[in-house]
């Protein structure tokens, strides 16, 4: 019980893990995290977002796609992934865990605790 | 602002189909109401036939159900006629008065089937086949009587036939004309499919002109006398002998009309506030009675209510199938031929569905009509050559025989949608049976190829499978779905592939950003299918201009490398022309050996393909590989792949030609450069053609007296062998020929269009003028190719061993546990 709490609230922490112009728009960057990769998009507004880097079809490394408005397309079979949730453009099904990403001046900073609506962390 | 209102009358397939196009675009633009004279919603009225055959249930067949109206905002009035139409005061007026004023209308009324004007022609029992009611009283007539007789032996005549049939009456199809589906068919088929039909116990009595529908004792319809005299019994008798566009109430409000409601090419009537779609419309002339070109019309329709104010209806090219379970029937364009047309026939009595038939007309060099029956699978090929014009005198002398060639892999033999079983494989790709993708039209509501593809899956990765998809989807919907004239790149432009590449020459446009903005794309940063091409045309248009935009392209040309299932990357080394050396080879094994790389392979091109590589260790292995002097292979590209060669002349004792020298020759002129797909060349040192010249997209022989070229062939899905484009004597003749051909291929073909699809679209002669008789041409084509490669002859990984695009290959950053 109480390991648990240490755990969250470690886990809730804001970790810097680059700057903006790290990332180049429309692309993605990798964070390697002991719970496995992170995939970290700018788009072309550069808007950032976090998403687990598998796609909910064949496991696929998101961060090697296409980005596009607030989308990514898979590189292994094309299913479209919606930054900011991670649920798969309709009429594919599934998501991809999301993360939460805050930008203060020009750096980004990540939370490793997912947001709640996927069951695929 | 205040909401424009938008009033519609008719709540059918091409008024609702513009309804919906209209809401993509303008969401928040109207105050929608809709009257429909049917009690129902929007409903698939070609799946009345599947209904009536008892293969489906009308609940199936909505498209569109009351929670749509609903979340759109939409106020529908269903069973609710509209019987006067005020233009000066703006408002519609029903039967039952309900009111409603609009500063737009659209008129969408379809069409009146059309009522033999004989005595008994209202006598109970009496019906047309048009509506879910009619369908129903078909039905129930079937519960209770024996003798069904269908007036017109159309498509309409002979599905409500085949239902009525399938529900146990005994069915007369009786026809004036001599021969059935006179308007679709030539004798010989329609004799074909009479004979089938008869087989499945239909009857048929032609000829013969209908002169009394005869009461029986109950009041209901009982017998059917001819001109001649003759009678039979009929208790249910369905006119299907044609339709009229339904423009009364236009008509009455003194909107202009001739066949139908007179539209011009924005789908606008005479009143600039009435707009018009769907059967009731004449546009150029012409009323429309499939659903195909209604959904164009929506299209533009929907468009220009939007006040977007882009794109045209210009017409379209329809085609038929007849949608009775188990025969394929396909026909379009001009059928019958006559003056200054010929036939081409192939014929055969004996054949699964009771014979084969085809024959195809040609006017000049082009295909203006087909009519096929017993095999269809070769119809959309056939449809396409009409619509596009292609110039067929190359492929003349097999155009029979299909586009289907023997060894095309993927389908287990399997071509004829209509005779496959529900649980007959498909997609082999994606392991789609046809039950999944008939299930998926007819609930889904799904009208063209790309809808099956996002929903089914099938024909969505290798693509082999397209032709039998577009047969099911042709067969379950009956029309066959004719592509719009001009094919907009994706879904954020109206501009096709052709006008977005004339745009960039043109107005020299070279930058991504450029050409969307010129061209108003919808889409601010574009999507993963145009932005790929409009990299690739902006690069190959000003290669000394254009900055290659590196996430427009696909993660392989991004990474140089190719991404593997478990998301690993494969490197492939170039060895120019297939030729090793000893310290290439230890190179290469030195690299496995450090890298630990876990597997290895041969490639059909002649290269060897190092699997499992990480992606951080790619400028690594890159390193070490170009510091012993080997450069990128190209393997992930849409680009020059490889040139394949056999030993040649200088080995083998029937080499009349150094077919090695001059693969590495060719190659070293070509490595580097992108093209719209990926592109294979080989040379063969003599006719016995070892290195299989003549399945790439560039092939080289040897003959005694110099070289043989060919062109457009490939191996996989669809093997296409090469056409034969010229015999040359030098090596240089080689260098420059396939060059040009290279260049011209560079420049004109569409993004993902190989050497053979293009081929076959704009025609063989076409290429012979452009790199065998243009001897200016072919020279400045093929400077332009080595202007280009001044730009893009270079090893992208030697630049990456050096730290070029370091981000690519690190990882923003290691959270250590
Ligand atoms: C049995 C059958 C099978 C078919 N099979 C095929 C096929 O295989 N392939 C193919 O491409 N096409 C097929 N068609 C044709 C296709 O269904 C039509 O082309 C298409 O439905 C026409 O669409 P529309 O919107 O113009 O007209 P409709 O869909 O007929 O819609 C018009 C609607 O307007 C209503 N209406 C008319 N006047 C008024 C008024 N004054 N007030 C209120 N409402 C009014 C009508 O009741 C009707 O509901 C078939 C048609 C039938 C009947
Ligand atoms: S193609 Fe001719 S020259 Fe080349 S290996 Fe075969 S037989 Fe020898
Ligand atoms: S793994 Fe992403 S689409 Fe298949």
């Amino acid at each position: 019980m109480m390991n648990a709490i240490v755990e969250k609230t470690v886990q809730e922490q804001w970790i810097e893990v680059g700057g903006v112009a790290d990332i180049p728009r429309d692309g993605a960057r990798v964070v390697k995290t002991p719970l496995g990769d992170i995939a970290v998009f700018r788009n072309m507004a550069d808007e950032v977002f976090a998403l687990r880097d598998k796609c909910p079809h064949k496991g696929g490394p998101l961060s090697q796609g296409i980005v596009y408005g607030r989308r990514v397309a898979c590189p292994l079979h094309n299913w479209h992934i919606a930054l900011e949730s991670g649920m798969a453009v309709a009429p594919d099904e599934g998501c991809a865990a999301s993360f939460p990403v805050r930008v203060e001046g020009e750096r980004v900073y990540l939370s490793l605790t997912p947001n709640e609506h996927c069951s695929n962390h | 602002m205040k909401k424009l209102k938008l009033v519609m009358i008719g709540n059918g397939m091409a008024g609702c189909r513009t309804l919906e196009e209209l809401l993509k675009l303008a969401p928040d633009m109207y105050d929608i109401t809709v009257f429909g004279a049917e009690p129902h919603p929007n409903y698939n009225r070609i799946l009345l036939s599947p209904v009536l055959a008892g293969e489906m249930m009308l609940p199936d067949i909505v498209l569109n159900d009351l929670a749509w109206y609903e979340n759109n905002g939409i106020a529908l009035h269903a069973g609710k006629t509209v019987t006067k139409i005020d233009r000066v005061k703006r408002k519609v007026i029903a039967a039952d008065g309900t009111e409603a004023g609009y500063d737009r209308l659209l008129l969408a009324t379809g069409s009146l089937p059309f009522i033999l004007p004989v005595p008994g022609k209202d006598l109970p029992g009496v019906i047309a086949y048009r509506d879910i009611a009619d369908t129903e009283a078909m039905i129930d007539a079937a519960k209770h009587h024996k003798h069904a007789v269908v007036i017109g032996a159309g498509l309409l005549g002979l599905e409500a036939a085949n239902g009525l049939k399938l529900r146990g009456m005994d069915v007369t199809v009786v026809h004036l004309a001599d021969w059935i589906m006179e308007r679709q068919l030539d004798k010989t088929a329609a004799d074909l499919l009479q004979k089938s039909l008869e087989a499945k116990g239909m009857k048929f009595l032609l000829g013969k002109q209908t002169a009394e529908l005869v009461g029986g004792e109950s009041g209901r319809v009982a017998a059917i006398k001819f001109k001649d005299g003759a009678s039979i019994p009929a208790e249910l008798v369905v006119m299907a002998v044609g339709i009229r566009p339904n423009i009364k109430l236009a008509e009455s409000a003194g909107i202009h009309c001739e066949r139908g409601i007179v539209v011009d090419d924005t789908l606008q009537t005479f009143d600039p506030k009435i707009y018009a779609v769907g059967e009731c419309v004449a546009h150029r002339g012409i009323a429309y009675g499939l659903v195909a070109p209604l959904f164009e019309q929506a299209k533009v329709c929907a468009n220009h209510l939007a006040e977007h104010g882009i794109g045209r209806y210009t017409g379209s090219v329809t085609s038929t199938k007849l949608k009775v379970t188990g025969i394929d029937v396909f026909s379009a364009g001009d059928f019958m031929g006559g003056e200054g047309t010929e036939d081409l026939l192939l014929s055969d009595p004996k054949g699964p569905q009771g014979g084969l038939y085809k024959k195809l007309v040609l006017k000049g060099n082009k295909l203006v009509g087909a009519v096929l029956y017993g095999e269809s699978e070769d119809s959309n090929w056939y449809f396409k050559l009409m619509r596009e014009g292609t110039d067929i005198s190359a492929l003349r002398h097999r155009l029979l025989f299909g586009e289907t060639h023997l060894g095309d892999s993927g389908h287990g033999g399997q071509s004829r949608a209509a005779a496959m079983k529900d649980s007959d494989q498909v997609c082999d790709c994606n392991g789609v049976c046809k039950g999944d993708i008939v299930k998926a039209i007819t609930t889904k509501g799904l009208f063209t190829l790309d809808d099956v593809k996002a929903h089914t899956k099938a024909a969505a990765s290798c693509g082999s499978c397209t032709g039998l998809v577009e047969q099911i989807l042709a067969h379950t919907l009956g029309g066959e779905y004719s592509a719009p004239e001009i094919k907009p790149m994706c879904k954020c432009t109206d501009a096709s592939h052709d006008q977005v590449r004339a745009a960039i020459r043109e107005q020299h446009l070279t930058s991504i950003a450029d050409v969307m903005a010129k061209l108003e794309w919808k889409r601010a940063d574009g999507c993963p299918s145009c932005r790929p091409a409009l990299n690739y045309y902006l690069i190959s248009t000003w290669p000394n201009e254009a900055k290659d935009d590196y996430q427009s392209r696909y993660i392989n040309e991004r990474a140089h490398a190719n991404i593997q299932k478990d998301g690993s990357y494969s490197v492939v080394p170039r060895l120019f022309g297939g030729s090793v050396t000893v310290d290439q080879l230890r190179a290469i094994a030195d690299v496995a050996e450090k890298f630990e790389v876990p597997e290895m392979k041969i490639t059909g091109g002649q290269r060897i393909d190092l699997f499992g590589v990480k992606k951080e260790k790619l400028p690594e292995v890159w390193g070490f590989l170009t510091e012993r002097g080997l450069v990128s292979g190209h393997a992930y590209g849409k680009a020059l792949r490889t040139v394949k060669t056999c030993v040649g002349s200088d080995w083998c004792r029937f080499g009349v030609q150094d077919s090695t020298q001059m693969g590495i020759d060719l190659e070293e002129m070509t490595w580097g450069s992108w093209t719209p797909h990926k592109y294979k060349m080989a040379v063969s040192g003599c006719p016995r053609n070892c290195a299989e010249a003549t399945i790439k997209d560039f092939g080289v022989v040897g003959i005694d007296s110099g070289w043989e070229l060919h062109v457009g062939g490939n191996g996989g899905v669809k093997v296409r062998a090469t056409d034969l484009l010229c015999r040359v004597t030098t090596r240089e003749e080689v260098l420059e020929y396939a060059g040009a051909f290279m260049q011209i291929y560079r420049e004109e073909a569409r993004y993902l269009e190989r050497t053979a699809p293009w081929i076959e679209r704009v025609g063989l002669p076409y290429i012979k003028t452009r790199v065998v008789e243009d001897a200016a041409g072919r020279a400045s084509a093929y400077k332009r190719l080595l202007e280009s490669q001044e730009v893009y002859r270079f090893d992208p990984w030697a630049e990456r061993a050096q730290g070029v695009d370091k981000h690519e290959f690190t990882p923003l950053k290691v959270i250590a546990a």
